[in-house]
């Protein structure tokens, strides 16, 4: 070590020991200590409901306890979640807190001995009478390492993040050069999780060589994928790993200033976001000669102008320059003419927060998770047809199966796996003869897919690949910033076609033009939102053509989904006399009551919106979806027209 | 300047290191499509996305107006892959353009009729269907006529009317297809910060923007 080391590791040591007692302090509590996951998914589950019932239960019960906000651990399918730490048990953790379920833990565990093992989803913590939650199929099969705070630290409270080896990786950092510390960022393997994949390690390469006055950082977490929330999570519940990431990337390309571009629809994110650049100026982490290491770095937030075309990288750039979201021709690549034409190294907030694990765990034990080409982990939002939803994490290389059935328990309601579109709107739609393909950049993308932000949707027998298709395209289609013919006006003709071929208008040859122009839309886009909007379409006709078909000759839905294509049908022999459920459910009168009082549809005012299937008690199941429409059995016609 | 040579269409070219391969070509008298290009201009738009050409060696077709000349560069613009994109670009651009050259201030001097007759194209939007736009055409100012409805956003009059002039009347407006060309806060022409300089006027490519 030489002697300018020394205050670097000194200062931090004593910030370290600091946060380490009080963490310790958490550990072995004195009085009860309730953690509650409050980010925006807790939120919209209940969470601050929970917290109250909480609170007023503490209180009638005369318990003292310390409640402790934290983030998302990414089990949305069981929030809100709590997770309880009394004195002489394990911390244990509870699912689906309803102010109820809340009420009874606190009155009969902390006012009792009870742990209400009904409501238990497990212990977070070895020991012999609970079982613990890493047993749970959805702990078992995740790895955590991005997500590894989650819901565990409290994203307010710094400390609780340094107690948990955060800034280890800044401090190891600063005590290297920076040509060492890119060299390290390239031994780990690390590519870019925005989407494409790029070395990270080189591009901070490039931009440290490239020619100009003024580095400059970029932090992108715009995210403006539906459906895609894992860049909100980590903000949300771990701040800090994005923050020292940056900090680390900024020393590594000798820049002094970055920015974190935020969502704008993500004001919890913003708001803890701040917090957390506060608390780490005020401890020295951030700011002028970090550390006393002589090292300057300052970072600020701007918010998003809630456009998704401006997560792209050239548009995001001219964005901060208060400029139209638009993006320009690459090359010249913003690593070497960025912001107000400077080299700016722009990389996904993720990018960032594995930098922070790298330096501090060294790229070998990175570069040991995943596979060759790719590495590390990557974070899925899971969503659609699927039992656990939520953020997973899993080494690069998983299969799709793996992912969808083993961590995501697989599809719900005993239904038949369809088809699962990654990457979101500008992924690809993979079928069944696909599930063995590993999640890694390459082999998606060969299958017609790509890793892209994260978003994964599994879709069921119920979903209809062309619906499915037009739904992907109308988001980036009206997403699209308007300044090249190719996006601007050939997504409009793709989303036309397929909105005719829903309608049961299209004609076969529809499906070559859909083919022809989605290539040409490829080939022809300035950025990667135009390059790759035809992909949800271009793979649904490589994989389930006959879908396609179906539509167009015999204008029928075989998932019976659009519309235009398929009628209801109250069945005659299952229809239960004397309820009149679906007639009070229909918002048109299109039912009524027939001879011998079973209930009929009248066609003509039917508004196909489906309120009569699920009004019609299970037990019955006399309503179903017939396709194409002219195998409509005929039935008696209403008193008015008889 | 130090000069390179290439060639285009096998003809061989001399021109200026730095120079795009769309410039080096025109000068050269060879015709390759654009309708966004500005010489002057340091960063080329590229958002019309006719100007394609392949290069020996490079796996894709490029817009020739991004892409550099190079010592011994080999340059063809008349491939099925460059003809494919540019009819694919060109009818996409006649999708969103009323045909009514008869009564046209531009007839004649058209970018779009140049574009049809050097490639043998119709003005039809060939598998496309015509998506017209109803917009409001704008006549308020004393001295020229933006109509909307027959913009092709190659956003040369924005850059103008920005980044030489000064005057920051003209910018782009909305997303997607709804993009149009407009002043700031949508005011009438003839109550904008518009200099009358009338640059925009004679860079437009089309008949969006004709004098009164
Ligand atoms: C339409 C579009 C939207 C994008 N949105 C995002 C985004 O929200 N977040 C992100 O990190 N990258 C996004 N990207 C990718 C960025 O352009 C860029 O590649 C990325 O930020 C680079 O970071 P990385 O090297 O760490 O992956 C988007 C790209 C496109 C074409
Ligand atoms: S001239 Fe090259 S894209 Fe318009």
């Amino acid at each position: 070590m030489t002697k300018s080391q020394i205050p670097i590791v000194k200062n931090f040591e004593m910030i370290r020991s600091q946060a380490e007692r009080e963490w310790q302090a958490l550990k072995i509590p004195e009085e009860p200590i309730i953690w509650i996951g409050t980010a925006t998914c807790g939120r919209a589950a209940g969470a601050l409901n929970t917290l109250q019932a909480i609170e007023e239960e503490l209180a009638k019960g005369n318990i003292k306890a310390k409640i402790i906000h934290v983030g998302c651990m990414g089990h949305c399918y069981a929030e809100p979640m709590v997770t309880v730490a009394k004195p002489g048990y394990p911390p244990v953790c509870y699912g689906h807190v309803t102010p109820g379920v809340a009420s009874s833990v606190i009155k009969n565990f902390l006012g009792g001995d009870d742990p209400c093992f009904e409501f238990l989803l497990g212990a977070l913590e070895e020991n012999p009478s609970i079982p613990t939650v890493f047993e749970l199929p959805r702990f078992k099969h995740e790895f955590r390492s991005l997500l590894r705070n989650c819901g565990y630290i409290n994203p307010e409270d710094i400390h609780q993040y340094i107690a948990n080896g955060g800034y280890r990786g800044l401090v190891k950092a600063l005590q290297l050069s920076p040509e060492q510390v890119i060299a390290e960022v390239k031994r780990s393997g690390l590519r870019g999780r925005g989407g494409a994949g790029f070395p990270t390690g080189r591009k901070w390469e490039l931009c440290r060589k490239a020619k100009g006055n003024i580095r400059c950082i970029v932090g992108n977490a715009d995210e403006g994928d539906p459906g895609a929330f894992m860049d909100r999570a980590i903000l949300e519940s771990d701040p800090h790993s994005v923050i020292e990431g940056m900090i680390i990337g900024g020393f590594a390309v000798g820049a002094h200033e970055g920015y974190i571009y935020v969502r704008a629809e993500y004001p919890l994110a913003v708001k803890r976001l701040r917090h957390a650049l506060g608390q780490a100026e005020e401890i020295g982490l951030l700011g002028n000669n970090i550390l006393s290491s002589g090292f300057d770095f300052h970072l600020e937030l701007m918010q998003g102008a809630s456009a998704f075309v401006c997560g792209e990288e050239t548009a995001l750039i001219a964005s901060i320059e208060g400029k139209r979201g638009m993006p320009t021709p690459r090359p010249p690549y913003p690593a070497i003419s960025g912001l107000f034409g400077q080299p700016t190294c722009i990389n996904n907030v993720k990018s960032f927060a594995s930098t922070s694990l790298i330096l501090s765990q060294g790229a070998k034990l990175y570069a040991d998770i995943g596979t060759k080409e790719s590495k590390g982990t990557a974070v899925f939002a899971l969503a659609g047809k699927v039992v656990n939803t939520g953020l997973v994490e899993v080494p690069m290389g998983t299969t799709l199966r793996e992912l969808i059935f083993d961590v995501g328990g697989g599809i719900p309601k005993k239904r038949g796996f369809k088809a699962v579109q990654i990457g979101g709107p500008s992924g690809g739609c993979l079928p069944e003869s696909k599930l063995n393909t590993p999640v890694d950049f390459a082999s998606l993308t060969e299958a017609g897919a790509m890793m892209g932000s994260g978003g994964m949707v599994v879709l069921d027998e119920d979903n209809c690949m062309v619906d499915t298709a037009r739904y992907f395209l109308e988001f980036t289609q009206k997403e699209s910033c308007g300044k090249c013919t190719f996006c601007r006006l050939g997504t409009k003709q793709m989303l036309d076609i397929l909105e005719d071929i829903c309608r049961g208008n299209g004609s076969l040859e529809d499906i070559d033009l859909l083919v022809e122009l989605g290539e040409d839309i490829k080939a022809g886009s300035l950025c990667n939102l135009g390059k790759t909007a035809p992909n949800p379409i271009l793979t649904t006709i490589r994989y389930f053509r006959e879908e396609y078909e179906a539509h167009i000759i015999e204008k029928r839905c075989p998932a019976l989904v659009c519309k235009e294509l398929i009628a209801y049908y109250i069945l005659p022999d299952k229809c239960e006399r004397s309820c009149d459920a679906c007639v009070g459910s229909c918002p048109t009168e299109a039912v009524f009551t027939g001879k011998k009082r079973i209930k009929v549809i009248d066609q003509s005012k039917c508004v196909k919106c489906g309120s009569c299937v699920d009004a019609c008690p299970p037990q019955y199941d006399a309503v179903v979806r017939i396709s194409p429409v002219s195998q409509l059995p005929p039935s008696e016609p209403p008193p008015d027209k008889a | 300047m130090s000069k390179v040579n290439l060639t285009i269409d096998d003809v061989p070219v001399n021109a200026a290191e730095g120079e795009s391969i769309l410039w080096a070509a025109l000068d050269a008298g060879i015709y390759i499509p654009n309708l966004c290009a500005i010489r002057e201009r340091k960063s080329p738009f590229a958002s019309c996305r006719l100007c394609w050409v392949e290069i020996e060696g490079v796996d894709l077709p490029a817009t020739s107006c991004t892409t550099p000349v190079k010592e011994g560069m080999k340059v063809q613009t008349r491939t099925p892959r460059v003809l494919r994109l540019v009819r694919t670009s060109f009818e996409l651009l006649i999708s969103h353009h009323p045909v009514d050259c008869a009564r046209c201030a531009k007839n004649k001097k058209c970018e779009l009729q140049r574009i049809a007759r050097e490639f043998k194209f119709k003005l039809k939007p060939g598998k496309f269907r015509k998506l017209l736009r109803e917009l409001p055409v704008d006549s308020s100012h004393p001295c020229f006529i933006l109509d909307p409805n027959k913009c092709v956003l190659c956003g040369r009059c924005v850059w103008l009317c920005n980044e030489v002039q000064r005057a920051c009347a003209l910018d782009f407006a909305f997303r997607g297809l709804n993009t149009v060309i407009t002043t700031s806060g949508g005011k009438p022409l003839g109550e904008s910060d518009c200099s009358a300089c009338r640059e925009c006027v004679s860079v437009c490519p089309v008949g969006a923007l004709i004098p009164k």
